[in-house]
């Protein structure tokens, strides 16, 4: 697996940085040639794990979020969105879909979102540390008539 | 980030535009929730036909307005999303909460 490009960057764990974010990482997608729909997927997976580091992560300090996206050999986008904050207890429990430790207006849906919108996704956790989202995406290279 | 709103009887309609994210879902539901107070419509009509972007948020927007309806017994209508928001709301299963064009 050849890393053809990669990009990375850090920032506060705020709540106007969500949109920065996914504009970001679509733009370095767009190297890749994806469709519409492809580049939507990204951004709302993105949109999805970096939302998550912001509500559930930091609660009581402003925290950062580290971003690093890579292309690699063959059209694939990896992306992975890490926190210090304090992690998750049961990843299997906080990857099934509608589960959220927050009442009111989540829907415990982030997960599942970044689940089908991506082709993988691994978390990696330990309380009290941080958590790790991987996400894959294969960008099927398209025919075009002037090559 | 903005929410339009216009009243025809017993129907409300919110024009929603931007994009919805946890940044901005928080303003709109303030909005679309003292607009229905003060309405108090039977069919609230929301409009995401100025809408680029939408992520989950915009689900736990959708589902909390849904259930203030609800109580109200008042009936919710979407209309207006792209691709993408169908997108999310299928996932989401919204077309069972609502009826969607
Ligand atoms: N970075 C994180 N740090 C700590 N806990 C997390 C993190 N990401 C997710 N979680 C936990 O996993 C649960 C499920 O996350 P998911 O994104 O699926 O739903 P949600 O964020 O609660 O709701 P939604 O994304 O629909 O607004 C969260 O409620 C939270 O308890
Ligand atoms: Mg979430």
């Amino acid at each position: 697996m050849k890393i053809v490009n990669k990009f990375n960057m850090s920032l506060y764990a705020r709540s106007a940085n969500e949109g920065f974010a996914r504009s970001c990482i679509s733009a370095f997608a767009s190297q890749l040639d994806p469709t519409l729909e492809e580049l939507n997927d990204i951004k709302t997976a993105v949109s999805e794990a970096v939302t998550n580091c912001i509500v559930h992560a930091y609660k009581e300090k402003l925290g950062k979020i580290y971003i690093t996206a890579e292309i690699i050999e063959g059209g694939i986008l990896r992306i992975k969105i890490r926190d210090t904050g304090c992690g998750i207890e049961n990843i299997e429990l906080a990857l099934t879909p509608l589960y959220t430790t927050v009442g009111g207006e989540r829907a415990g849906l982030g997960f599942a979102v970044m689940q089908s919108f991506m082709d993988s996704i691994k978390v990696s956790s330990k309380v009290g540390k941080g958590t790790t989202v991987t996400m894959k995406k294969k960008i099927s290279p398209r025919i075009t008539v002037n090559g | 980030m903005a929410v339009e709103i216009t009243v025809k009887g017993e129907v409300m309609t919110a024009l929603l535009s931007g994009e919805i994210d946890h940044h901005s879902a928080a303003g709109m539901r303030e909005k679309i929730d003292s607009a229905i107070d003060s309405n108090m419509p039977s069919l609230l009509v929301l409009d995401f036909g100025g809408v680029s972007f939408m992520d989950s948020s915009g689900i736990g927007l959708v589902m909390g307005r849904y259930r203030t309806l609800q109580k109200l017994g008042a009936n919710l209508h979407i209309t207006g999303a792209s691709p993408q928001i169908e997108k999310v709301m299928k996932l989401a299963g919204m077309n069972r909460l609502a009826t969607i064009n």
